[in-house]
């Protein structure tokens, strides 16, 4: 029996310490929001947050982590960032088929977190791991130009 | 059993539904073919309409929907409105669409408007261009424009007539708005409150139509209705569903083409904990088990022996080379003017190419899943498809029950691209639900997807022009060489032999020319299964239309925009477009050393677009896209939203493929297994696309593919302004080429 943290609550998964956390997430704890796309880290849509980082579930085995904090799709219009991305990703109009779209949005997250006003290529780079088959890519980049929102660690220093 | 196509060849399933198909061409004047353009409404019964368009029946409850509209638009008691729809949402936003028509007419706010997906039921949900119950072929504006509007109108004038009863006025004197009905001296009265006394009414027997000058919300940028939940995971597609009992299956095929499973070997797999059952299948061997990884890790552990069958030695080259040897044949003869014979041989200047396209998988980022139950008198399927009528038919064949007992639910999809217009992975998972007694999920890898896909046909187009003494061509032959997706699909080509969806375009191209020939010279893939992949026939028709008109112009040493925007003088609206890209581009710069500039103009699916691409090469083989501008007239837009995303998706989806993709067959198998090496466009990639929409009175067209099947030209087009080389094999990377 695996003892993890999800979205902030700790949950027990008894599966195979092979098996990646994409399907623990989606077939284990009901989250499918996370998507499988390739099960290679090549496509994204598998991305989730881990401690903050973006990192792909599919090639993350249970086994390997110890007491860090994942964050999905599901929990993360709770952070101020991850609504704002979600708000833009609804003012552009970005999502066609959509399956990719958490992915996006976990990686578009984590790049703002970090990084308020990205430029073109540091979009392109955080990005570049997260096929859209759409190819929704004209509104992704435009979306998250326009993120709007208050750094929570700007606003508590001031 | 066959998983890999319904279409030509499965004892058990694939001829009945052939004999099923070939009805359907024979009904259809060109099947697929996006020219059959015909006006339909549905049938109107007296007195039972109003009970159906305005408190609804039962879903798939023919009898007492058999009246029309009621399986379109429903309003109900509590006043909201429910569009049935017969399309599915897989991206392009059509059900957003469709909800626009509908409370346009009807006179309801967009956001009270929810969807339903249409069960199963080709006699009420057959579209009229595709003469079969489908998503596809950028048809579903064009089909649903006129009857969604009608629909909404004519529950409109029913609920006003019952509200002008209640009050004893007439019901000219009323007017809705809202989902409010307003009288002559100030009465109102909701949707809601009036919906009971509606049922009892007779229908109109004339419907009146808003004018387009009238619309308030069509035309407008509208929120579509299926995205605020996909961006915060909660939409469901076929891979996220779960059933009360359901465990996860999983597949592997015989990776050639006609091969069977001789024999396995499963004690290792059974030993893997939370594997339940392998069931072993005539070309494929399945497992099922508490999660998806198990059986992956499952399939993995499976010892199977293939029998290969006759393709174990057939690699794609092989199949290149009896398709260009075909493109030199003499074929079926699809369209004859003037007299190309004499034309050519009598010609001053002639001018010949030949262009080559390649297999192309669709491999969209939902790999193929469907969750089936079979139980002895019922069956239930949840799937994302795009032809639930044919998945229905096809359950019923391969279960024996009546099609009324298999019911479909249909599902958001998560990217198709044509993918979904097979059912081979619900035949599949009917065949793995048969043998057990629960629910399964069936879902495929990534590799099982790519490798198992029914694939673009390898094309060859040979092309030779007359041209007069001041280079200008005059007339062309063209020959069409590859495998036929129609007679695959519906089981057969009519007696001429000529494809028509394959000639698409070609047939009647926009440029003007005294002499044409065309000719299509079937030769049919034998590694592979085919099927249809977005842009349909005129992508292929485009690429070789819009990459040998370049080459005439340079040819002919005239300006690549101004040699096509003189050929199209019986195309103002093409021209129209050509100057709108003309100068967004700014198409007249001098640009500097090693960058170019491509055009492509195309009238396909009822619209036009044109697409100019900038890109600067660095060193030989460094390609940067710098600019995609297109503009596009697809007639009186609905949603200019969904159709500029549509044409900035379309355009960049036939690049990735234009630049990347091809299918390679050795030895019988697909070689290419997983998005490493079957890259796709990233955003690293993809330069920004600029849409311009140009203000149509025109009747709707699609434009689902239009942007994609100009990808192609425009960026072979610009390649050769920058760098004096022209491709005329696709991909871009066969050469070397690769994106800076």
């Amino acid at each position: 029996m695996k003892t993890l943290n999800i979205n902030g609550n700790i949950v027990q998964a008894d599966v195979a310490d092979d098996t990646p956390l994409l399907w623990v997430l989606r077939d284990e704890l009901g989250l499918t929001g996370t998507k499988y796309g390739c099960g290679i880290a090549q496509c994204g849509a598998c991305t989730v947050h881990m401690d903050g980082a973006p990192v792909r579930s599919c090639s993350l085995p249970i086994g390997a982590l110890t007491d860090q904090k994942i964050t999905t799709i599901e929990a993360i219009g709770e952070t101020p960032v991850g609504q704002a991305v979600q708000k833009a990703w609804l003012e552009h109009e970005v999502v066609q088929c959509g399956y990719c779209q958490s992915g996006q949005i976990m990686s578009a997250t984590a790049l703002l977190a970090n990084n308020s006003t990205p430029s073109d290529s540091d979009i392109d780079m955080a990005m570049s791991g997260n096929i859209c088959r759409c190819a929704t890519y004209t509104r992704i980049r435009s979306a998250i130009k326009d993120v709007q929102f208050v750094d929570a660690m700007e606003g508590a220093s001031s | 059993m066959k998983t890999s196509s319904m279409s030509n060849s499965t004892p058990d399933a694939g001829n009945g539904l052939s004999t099923e198909r070939r009805r359907f061409l024979k009904r259809s004047s060109l099947l697929l073919g996006g020219l059959a353009i015909s006006t339909w409404l549905p049938p109107m019964t007296h007195n039972s309409f109003a009970s159906e368009a305005i408190s609804g029946a039962q879903l798939g409850d023919n009898s007492v929907q058999k009246g029309g509209y009621g399986a379109f638009v429903r309003v109900g008691t509590d006043g909201k409105v429910t569009l049935i729809s017969s399309k599915i949402e897989m991206g392009q936003g059509v059900q957003t669409g469709m909800a626009m028509m509908v409370a346009e007419e009807l006179e309801v706010p967009l956001k009270d408007v929810s969807v339903v997906e249409a069960p199963a039921n080709a006699a009420l949900y057959t579209d009229p261009l595709l003469q079969f119950q489908a998503t596809g072929g950028s048809t579903s504006t064009r089909a649903t424009w006129e009857p969604l509007r009608k629909a909404g109108a004519t529950a409109r004038m029913l609920l006003i007539q019952a509200a002008a009863n209640r009050w004893n006025v007439d019901a000219t004197l009323c007017t809705a708005k809202a989902g409010t009905i307003s009288g002559p001296e100030g009465q109102t009265v909701n949707y809601a409150d009036v919906v009971e006394d509606a049922i009892e009414l007779p229908i109109p027997t004339e419907v009146t139509l808003k004018s387009p000058e009238s619309f308030t919300l069509i035309g407008t940028p509208a929120q579509r209705l299926d995205t605020p939940a996909k961006v915060n995971g909660s939409a469901k597609f076929t891979i996220d569903l779960s059933v009360p009992n359901m465990l996860i299956a999983s597949t592997i095929t015989c990776p050639v083409l006609g091969g069977k499973v001789k024999q396995v070997d499963a004690s290792k797999a059974r030993a893997i904990k939370g594997v339940k059952d392998i069931i072993t299948l005539h070309n494929a061997v399945a497992v099922t088990a508490t999660n998806t990884w198990t059986c992956f890790k499952a399939i993995k552990a499976l010892d199977i022996e293939w029998d290969l069958g006759d393709n174990a030695s057939v690699n794609s080259e092989e199949e290149a080379n009896a398709v260009r040897e075909a493109s030199r044949q003499q074929g079926a003869v699809a369209k004859t003017a003037g007299d190309i014979d004499t034309a050519l041989k009598e010609a001053p200047h002639t001018f010949e190419a030949s262009y080559e396209q390649p297999f192309l998988s669709h491999s969209p980022l939902e790999p193929m899943t469907c969750v089936a139950h079979v139980r002895q008198d019922s069956c239930d399927l949840w799937v994302g498809t795009q032809v639930p009528d044919f998945a229905q038919k096809a359950a019923a064949r391969l279960t024996g029950l009546a099609p009324e007992n298999i019911a479909v639910h249909n599902q958001l999809i998560g990217g198709a691209f044509g993918r979904r217009l097979e059912y081979d992975f619900i035949i599949q998972a009917v065949q793995i639900a048969q043998h057990v007694n629960y629910p399964i999920k069936l879902t495929w890898s990534r590799e099982e997807d790519m490798t198992h896909d029914l694939y673009r046909p390898h094309y060859v187009d040979h092309i030779q022009a007359a041209l007069d003494d001041n280079l200008e061509p005059t007339g062309w032959r063209q020959h069409i060489a590859g495998a036929s997706v129609l007679a695959s699909y519906v089981g057969s080509l009519p007696d001429s032999g000529v494809d028509g969806d394959a000639v698409e375009v070609a047939i009647d191209p926009i440029y003007a020319l005294s002499d044409l020939e065309v000719q299509y010279n079937r030769q049919d893939a034998k590694s592979v299964n085919i099927s249809w992949w977005r842009g349909v026939g005129p992508l292929r028709s485009t690429f070789v239309q819009e990459s040998f008109i370049d080459e005439l112009a340079h040819h002919a040493n005239v300006d690549p925009l101004t040699f096509r925007y003189d050929r199209l003088k019986e195309h103002p609206r093409a021209q129209a477009l050509l100057k709108v890209v003309e100068e967004a581009s700014d198409w007249h710069s001098a640009l500097p050393e090693g960058h170019g500039r491509g055009v492509a103009i195309s009238h396909v699916f009822g619209g036009y677009v044109a697409t100019v691409i900038e890109l600067a090469m660095q060193g030989e083989l460094g390609v940067k896209i710098k600019r995609i501008i297109s503009a596009v007239d697809c007639g009186i837009v609905t949603n200019p939203t969904s159709v500029s995303a549509q044409i900035e998706g379309g355009t960049l989806f036939g690049i990735s493929a234009a630049f990347f993709n091809e299918i390679h067959i050795e030895n019988g198998a697909v070689q290419q297994k997983n998005y490493d090496t079957y890259r796709q466009l990233r955003i690293t990639d993809a330069p920004s696309v600029e849409v311009h929409i140009t203000k149509s009175a025109e009747q709707p067209g699609g434009v689902g593919e239009a942007g994609t099947s100009l990808a192609a030209p425009a960026l072979v087009n610009a390649l050769y302004a920058a760098s004096g080389k022209r491709i005329r094999r696709i991909p871009l990377n066969r050469h070397g080429y690769f994106t800076v």
